[in-house]
């Protein structure tokens, strides 16, 4: 077998310095599967058409499957194993719960990393933002109204949290605009 | 993925000299490249990692205008305070394309390099003149329904799938392009090619040449009428089937002082006729007007079966999307939009 040149990647994964040493062509994903054991994050098109690889880099949803592992050298990254406290479930896992927002549970971890990153993005401001902003996720047996309904009871969690703090309420306007017509 | 090298550099001189050599290609993002590769479509036997270069910026330009690093990423751009409040028609159109996650990997520079979506072209399995030229163009007698209706040639149909680059054709943009050899600045409109007889070759950058940042002239006139109108087969992440970035300058008495047009989804480049803007100067905003502008725009389209429905769609959707500038810039909508 033809040996290929190993790349040095050190990553932060959930909290945790981990060093690896891959191929460049191996993504950001298969690290994660393959390399790191941790099997949370799915592959579902690997080709970045069903969000179902979504982790967070440094904060950031991306989806892994359409980075090299070797172009994240020095990231911080969250994947669905490192959401919940111990035992204590993040508030969107719990969230998703209660709203019955999964059925076969496939697409859940990058629903979950990627509503993460919407509430970091600060740019949903209503339902239907959380539904445009929600479009990255593919969920096939259609759960899309209860994960909507889970982003929904935790940003307004927040908002509450936030105007205790003096900061914003969530009846603000949405600030974007995306030119959506249905054919 | 076909085996490659992998370099990372901080250095613009060291980059430009790995790109100089011929068989390097930069990455960047690497949502399009990445997924090339993984097809098969693309091979390049190394890659440079461009990302520690900086060229990140999204700050105000010269004379009011707007300076966009290559390096930028998509969301930064679109929710750049600077861009939504002055130049709302290209944030709009940024937003419209692709998904969160998406936009946050993919760059500016790398936005204006995406290769076209045909499912021809994707399909090693399959002839195609842009993968490889001279074997055939499948499209034209094919699965056509997402293909170009202007500027096509006999080798190829495909169309360029931007949202971002049909709100920087209308704003009449520049690309700056760097090489070891020196600097150039090259016309938006310069920047991507229609297929003729070389439909491998996507645009003007020359070997060895790296997208350092685009420019944007001031276009304050335009950012109380500017809308971009995105037609597709489901209300979020999908490619246009038509999109019309559309911005109007109003004088006191509401008449049109002056108009831009861009199209995607309809050619291998994003599609402006500026004589046919030309028509509406003096003009009060109107349906009328607007559907003589839409059938001058169209002028010379030909549909090849599946996408016939694009020249009826087309002169729809820039009715709509000049309607929509008059009534004002939506800076505001969310994803509702206006429903066709």
């Amino acid at each position: 077998m033809e040996l290929h040149q190993q790349y040095p990647v050190r990553l932060r994964i959930n909290g945790q310095d981990r060093e690896f040493n891959v191929e460049s062509w191996v993504t950001l994903l298969d690290l994660l599967r393959e390399r790191a054991g941790m099997t949370g994050t799915k592959k579902g098109c690997d080709q970045g058409q069903c969000g179902a690889c979504t982790v967070l880099v440094d904060g950031k949803r991306i989806n892994s499957c359409l980075t090299l592992a070797v172009m994240q050298d020095g990231k911080e990254i969250t994947t669905v194993e490192g959401l919940a406290s111990g035992d204590e479930l993040h508030p969107l896992q719990q969230a998703f719960i209660d709203c019955d927002a999964f059925q076969c549970g496939y697409c859940t971890p990058g629903q979950l990393c990627s509503a993460v990153g919407l509430i970091n993005e600060g740019q949903a401001r209503s339902r239907d933002d959380v539904r445009e902003l929600m479009s990255g996720n593919i969920c096939r047996c259609g759960a899309y109204p209860q994960i909507a309904d889970a982003v929904v009871q935790i940003m307004d969690l927040r908002a509450r949290d936030g105007a205790q703090d003096g900061g914003a309420g969530s009846d603000a306007k949405p600030d974007f605009t995306t030119g959506a017509v249905l054919a | 993925m076909n085996p490659f090298t992998f370099t990372q550099s901080k250095d613009l001189d060291g980059v430009l000299a790995a790109l100089g050599n011929g068989a390097a290609r930069p990455i960047a993002g690497g949502t399009n490249l990445l997924d090339l590769m993984k097809e098969g479509v693309m091979a390049p036997p190394q890659l440079v990692d461009i990302n520690g270069l900086g060229l990140d910026q999204v700050e105000a330009g010269e004379d009011g205008g707007l300076l966009l690093g290559a390096l930028a990423r998509n969301a930064d751009t679109a929710y750049s305070p600077l861009v939504r409040e002055r130049f709302p028609l290209l944030s709009s159109a940024i937003l419209a394309g692709a998904s969160p996650q998406l936009r946050n990997m993919a760059s500016n520079g790398g936005n204006l390099m995406q290769r076209t979506r045909c499912v021809y072209f994707y399909d090693i399995g399959t002839a195609c003149n842009k993968r490889e030229p001279g074997t055939g163009c499948p499209a034209r007698d094919g699965v056509n329904r997402q293909h170009a209706i202007l500027g096509t040639s006999e080798a190829c149909i495909a169309t360029h799938p931007s949202d971002m680059c049909v709100a920087l054709r209308a704003l009449d943009a520049t690309v700056h392009v760097q090489s070891s050899s020196g600097k150039r600045a090259i016309p938006f409109a310069d920047f991507h090619r229609l297929p003729e007889d070389r439909p491998e070759v996507d645009n003007t950058l020359r070997p060895g040449e790296l997208i350092t940042h685009i420019t944007v002239p001031e276009a304050d006139r335009f950012s109380a009428h500017s809308a971009y109108i995105k037609v597709r087969d489901r209300l979020s992440y999908a490619f246009a089937l038509v999109s019309v970035a559309a911005a109007l300058d109003l004088d006191d008495a509401g008449a049109i002082r002056a108009a831009r047009i861009a199209l995607g989804g309809v050619a291998h480049k994003p599609w402006r006729v500026e004589a046919a803007e030309e028509q509406l100067v003096g003009q009060q905003p109107g349906e009328a007007q607007f559907t003589r502008v839409a059938d001058a725009i169209l002028q010379g389209a030909r549909g090849y079966g599946h996408n016939d429905f694009k020249l009826t769609l087309a002169r729809n959707a820039i009715v709509q999307a000049l309607s929509t500038a008059a009534r004002g810039t939506d800076f505001a909508s969310g994803q509702k939009g206006d429903q066709a």
